[in-house]
C-alpha cells in the first residue's frame, strides 16, 4: 500500500519479484485483494488525507497479519518532519512488526525483512 | 460395487494432490519460462494449508447464506465433475466394470456448475469489483458454450457409425477418432483439438481469457471477498476443475492406454503393477495438455478486453470448431448415416 512515497520504494518491491530475485521461489507473490493478504506492505509516510483508508486496509485483513514498513520515510517520517500534511511515521497509525530501512531499500534487504516477518508469523502460531 | 467405490475415494483422494501438483508444475513451468527459479512444486498444497488457519471474513454487506455456500456448491460439483469423467476411465485402464458410462451431455452441464456457483457467490459478497468480475465470467460462459458443444457433438458423431453408443465416454476408449479417419477427419479433428485447447484457459479464467479475475485490474473480480477456509475452497475447486477439464480433453482425443500403445506389461513378483503405470501415464498426458493450453499461452501472451473475448469466442474458435466438424462429416471414410 502506498501512503504517500515518491514511488522508488515501489520499484523495487517490483525488483524483488523480477527473475534476478525471484521472491516467488519462497512462494511470495503480490495479491490483487486486502482479503487474500498475509503482509501488509506499507511505502511512505502516512499524509493525512490517506490515514482513514489504510485503517480500512489494513481492518480487510484477515487475521494472522503483519505489518511491513518499507523504506526511510515510513520508518521515520524521514525527510518530512516538520511537514503540516503527514500524520506521522506508520507505527503511528499502525501496528508494524518489521521496519526495512533505505532509500529506497535493494531487494536483498526487501527479502531479508520478509524473511524476519516470516520467523515471527512462526513465532506467532505456537 | 464396492470395489469401484473404493476407486471413487481413492480418485477423490489422489485428485486433490495431482489437481494441486498441477498447479504447482504449472507456476514451475512459467516461472522457467520466464528464467526465474519458481516456487516449490508443493507451493499450492502449502498455500491451502495456510489459508486453513486464517481467519474467514464475511462481509456485513454479503448475503449470508449464498456467500459462504457458494464455495460448498463449488467444490462438491468439481469433485463430481472430476469422479464423473475419470471414474470410468479409471475402471477401464484397471480392468473393472464401471457403473458409470460417462454422459457427454451431462458433462457439458457440470462443468457449467462450479463457474455459475462461484458466479452466485460473487453476486452475493456485495462488492462492486466481485459484480464486475461476475458478470465478465458470465459473458466468457455463454461464449464458450458452442465451442464445446459442437466439439462433443461431432466427436458423437463419429462414434455414432460404430456399435458403441455415441454419447458416452467409454465407447470412445474403444472408437478413438484417429484410427477411423481419413485425411479429412484427421484435419478435423486437429482443428477439435484447437479450439478445446483455446475453451480451456477460458474455463480455467487464466490469461488471456482472466477478466473475470483480473487482479490488477478489478482486484480478483468473482475472489475478491473470500478470504482463509472459503478461499481454500474455491482454489480446491480450481484444482479439481484443472485436472478434469484436462482429463476431458486426453479423454476425446488422446485415450491410448501405455500397454495398448507399446504392448508391455509390469509386474513385482506375481503383483501386476500395469494399473499403477496407466494412471501415471494418464496424468502425465493430463500435464502435457495442461501445460500447452494453460501455462504456455498464458505466459506468452497479455490479457484481452472483454468484448474482444466474446468476438474470439463467438466467431474464431467456433468458426474453427465448426469447419472442423465440417471436415469430419464428409471424410469420405467414415460412412454417411
Amino acid at each position: 500500500m502506498n501512503t504517500g512515497s515518491c514511488n522508488a520504494c515501489d520499484i523495487e518491491i517490483l525488483a524483488t519479484l523480477m527473475p534476478r530475485y525471484d521472491a516467488e521461489r519462497f512462494g511470495i507473490k503480490l495479491v490483487g485483494s486486502p482479503r487474500h493478504a498475509d503482509v501488509l506492505l506499507v511505502t511512505g509516510t502516512v499524509t493525512e488525507k490517506i490515514k482513514d483508508n489504510i485503517l480500512q486496509v489494513y481492518e480487510q485483513v484477515p487475521e494472522p497479519k503483519l505489518v511491513i514498513v518499507i523504506g526511510g520515510c515510513g520508518s521515520t517520517k524521514g525527510v518530512f518532519q516538520e511537514s503540516y500534511a503527514m500524520a506521522g511515521p506508520v507505527d503511528a497509525i499502525l501496528p508494524v512488526d518489521v521496519y526495512i530501512p533505505g532509500c529506497p531499500p535493494r531487494p536483498e534487504a526487501i527479502i531479508y525483512g520478509i524473511a524476519k516477518a516470516w520467523e515471527k508469523l512462526e513465532k506467532l502460531q505456537k | 460395487m464396492d470395489e469401484v467405490i473404493g476407486v471413487a475415494i481413492a480418485i477423490v483422494v489422489a485428485g486433490v494432490f495431482a489437481g494441486l501438483f498441477l498447479k504447482g508444475i504449472d507456476r514451475k513451468l512459467a516461472a522457467f519460462m520466464q528464467s526465474r527459479i519458481g516456487p516449490p512444486i508443493a507451493q499450492p498444497i502449502y498455500d491451502i494449508l495456510k489459508l486453513k488457519q486464517k481467519q474467514t471474513i464475511i462481509p456485513s454487506t454479503s448475503v449470508r447464506w449464498l456467500f459462504t455456500g457458494a464455495p460448498l456448491v463449488a467444490l462438491t460439483s468439481g469433485i463430481v465433475l472430476l469422479l464423473y469423467i475419470s471414474l470410468s476411465y479409471v475402471c477401464y485402464i484397471i480392468g473393472l466394470q464401471s457403473p458409470v458410462q460417462g454422459d457427454l451431455i451431462v458433462i457439458m452441464y457440470l462443468i457449467l456448475i462450479p463457474s455459475i456457483a462461484i458466479i452466485s457467490g460473487a453476486f452475493a459478497s456485495g462488492s462492486p469489483y466481485a459484480s464486475i468480475g461476475a458478470q465478465r465470467e458470465m459473458v466468457i460462459l455463454m461464449s464458450t458454450e458452442l465451442p464445446i458443444a459442437v466439439v462433443v457433438l461431432s466427436i458423437a458423431w463419429h462414434v455414432a457409425d460404430s456399435m458403441y453408443n455415441p454419447f458416452a465416454l467409454q465407447s470412445l476408449f474403444e472408437y478413438t477418432l484417429w484410427h477411423h479417419a481419413g485425411a479429412f477427419g484427421i484435419l478435423g479433428g486437429i482443428l477439435l483439438f484447437l479450439a478445446m485447447i483455446l475453451v480451456l484457459p477460458a474455463e480455467m479464467s487464466k490469461v488471456p481469457f482472466d477478466q473475470a479475475e483480473a487482479e490488477t485490474e478489478i482486484a480478483e473480480g468473482v475472489m475478491v471477498e473470500y478470504s482463509g477456509k472459503l478461499l481454500a475452497f474455491l482454489l480446491l475447486t480450481d484444482a479439481f476443475k484443472a485436472l478434469s477439464l484436462s482429463a476431458l480433453i486426453v479423454i476425446l482425443f488422446f485415450p491410448y492406454t501405455f500397454t495398448g500403445l507399446f504392448g508391455l506389461s509390469f509386474s513385482i513378483g506375481s503383483y501386476s503393477i500395469t494399473p499403477l503405470i496407466e494412471i501415471i501415464f494418464f496424468i502425465g498426458k493430463v500435464v502435457i495438455v495442461y501445460s500447452i493450453g494453460v501455462t504456455v499461452i498464458r505466459v506468452i501472451m497479455a490479457r484481452l478486453k472483454i468484448s474482444q473475448v466474446a468476438k474470439v469466442f463467438l466467431f474464431a474458435v467456433s468458426a474453427i470448431s465448426i469447419i472442423g466438424m465440417v471436415l469430419i462429416m464428409l471424410d469420405p471414410k467414415m460412412k454417411m448415416i
